[in-house]
């Protein structure tokens, strides 16, 4: 009983996969945003295809950093939106009185974030196919790659935006949608961290982000898989991670020693 | 030799600020006893509780159940023990049924679809197994909260106001279910109640707070003829309002 159990992950998965199967609005939902944003910027693309000799030389420059960016953001949503569904439900104390240890909530957490990725920004991926003709997988194996640092980060950064809720309550929450597009114009997207002013770009090289969309450029204009920023990446992503696991357990301490675990929700 | 009590709490304190919601507390609970915490608003039951569970963290003092450290251990007692309370939830969008297999699996319980047939046919609850918990009357959320609380069989079952909203004939009946669980598996139950007949029915020891402090305990029996009164309510009624008893402990 003292270790992880995967069975009591698994248990957390069960309940929002209820959650996903009772509800077609919520599947539309997952994949809306990204479709749209998709949509829009095949067309951006379109137009600006013949105008610019960056855009003629690698067509899939924006759509590729869209979809990745979907990939950042749903990964960031599907840990704290999932987290404030337990606050909302007042489920939180019953979950905290099981057995489930607070690092299992975390890994469930985890588990679920990578289904809502995969379902909502995957039908944005099938669908840029017959739209326009694009291909996400023409990236080849660093893809895999991009989105497990992607994944990484979104992870993270949804493990702080809950511990900010579990402490100060749900008038943080806001901030889950927030938080991630303060970052946006740091990571490079759609323009090379070389854009940024001087003095912005040590700030930018410091997000794992900006690295995996140097890389992405890196293989769309240059053809070559850039090992280091990908290293680079994931060992911000192990910090930070890190850091963001560290935050939320002592966010559960703190609400275990002020009773906010009993007073959530209301 | 005796066997040690399954909780053990020793001068149990929890202070918010200059707040003192519970104030050195100590009290045993013997295996297979049912115990209430009774107490008017504010008098430190559902803090107690909730460090039994390792949802709140002492100030100070020692907790221990089953023989483990808590909160220190707690993980090594939860899947011994549940809870429930009517004013902690489960989510509305999922079924009954689909709560209790999420809960199920949370505890470990085998044989989920048979546990799940045996306490809807306990609770009377199969009938609306397969409707969402948020569209069920405020009876039959408390029924379901009860079943998911006796999903995994716990030695210790902490149960606050157990039959609140329940109507007088389901109320009885739960109580029967309470006794029965408790009287096959010898059980342990603390319960907080204001339902001073419940307590007369099924509980072998009373505490009693007041301000974060115990101020009588003892069997309900004997708490009537220390206070000279005819039932519990009336005893609940005099320390509630600070009458003392000449034996009243601390």
């Amino acid at each position: 009983m003292n270790g992880l159990s995967p069975q009591r992950i698994g248990a957390l998965a069960l309940r929002y996969l209820y959650l996903l199967r009772r509800s077609w609005i919520r599947i539309v939902e997952l994949a809306y945003w990204p479709t749209v944003q998709m949509i829009l910027w095949g067309f951006i693309t379109r137009y600006l295809s013949g105008h610019s000799d960056v855009l003629g030389q690698a067509a899939g420059l924006l759509l590729s950093g869209v979809l990745l960016w979907d990939i950042l953001f749903r990964s960031q949503l599907g840990v704290s939106v999932v987290f404030f569904e337990e606050l909302h439900a007042r489920n939180l104390a019953q979950l905290f009185v099981s057995p489930l240890r607070p690092i299992e909530l975390i890994l469930a957490l985890m588990s679920i974030s990578l289904i809502r990725t995969l379902v909502g920004v995957g039908v944005a991926v099938a669908l840029a196919l017959p739209f326009y003709g694009f291909n996400l997988f023409a990236l080849g194996p660093p893809l895999a790659g991009f989105f497990l640092n992607l994944l990484l980060m979104g992870w993270a950064i949804g493990l702080l935006v809950a511990a900010l809720v579990l402490r100060h309550g749900m008038g943080a929450e806001s901030i889950a949608w927030a938080a991630i597009f303060a970052l946006a114009p740091l990571c490079g997207i759609y323009y090379p961290i070389a854009t940024l002013p001087g003095w912005l770009q040590p700030l930018a090289w410091i997000l794992p982000a900006s690295h995996v969309f140097e890389g992405m450029r890196a293989v769309l204009l240059d053809h070559t898989f850039r090992l280091d920023y990908f290293l680079y990446a994931l060992l911000l992503n192990t910090g930070y991670l890190g850091l963001a696991i560290s935050v939320f357990l002592a966010a559960v301490r703190h609400a275990r020693e002020y009773g906010s675990l009993l007073q959530s929700g209301e | 030799m005796a066997e040690p009590p399954v909780i053990q709490v020793e001068n149990l304190r929890k202070y918010y600020g200059s707040v003192r919601a519970v104030d050195g507390i100590s009290f045993d609970i013997a295996r297979g006893t049912t115990c209430a915490l009774l107490g008017g608003n504010g008098a430190g039951k559902t803090t107690t509780i909730a460090m039994l569970l390792g949802l709140l963290l002492p100030s100070s003092g020692r907790i221990h159940i089953l023989g483990e450290e808590v909160p220190r251990h707690h993980h090594r007692v939860l899947p011994r023990m549940n809870f429930s309370s009517p004013y902690v939830d489960l989510p509305q969008r999922l079924t009954v049924a689909e709560n209790l297999t999420v809960y199920a699996r949370l505890y470990g319980v085998p044989r989920v679809r048979e546990r799940l047939a045996a306490l809807g046919r306990d609770l009377d609850i199969d009938a609306f197994f397969q409707r969402p918990y948020g569209s069920l009357s405020a009876g039959q959320k408390t029924r379901v909260a009860l079943a998911k609380a006796l999903l995994n069989e716990p030695e210790i079952l902490l149960l606050d106001e157990p039959t609140a909203s329940l109507d007088p004939d389901t109320a009885d009946r739960m109580r029967g279910i309470l006794t029965d669980y408790q009287r096959r598996g010898g059980a342990t139950l603390l319960l907080a109640s204001h339902n001073m007949s419940e307590v007369e029915r099924l509980c072998d020891q009373v505490i009693m707070l007041r301000t974060g402090c115990i101020v009588a305990s003892g069997a309900p029996r004997e708490l009537i003829r220390r206070y000279g009164r005819k039932d519990m309510e009336e005893v609940f009624l005099d320390i509630a309002r600070g009458i003392q008893s000449g034996e009243v402990i601390e």
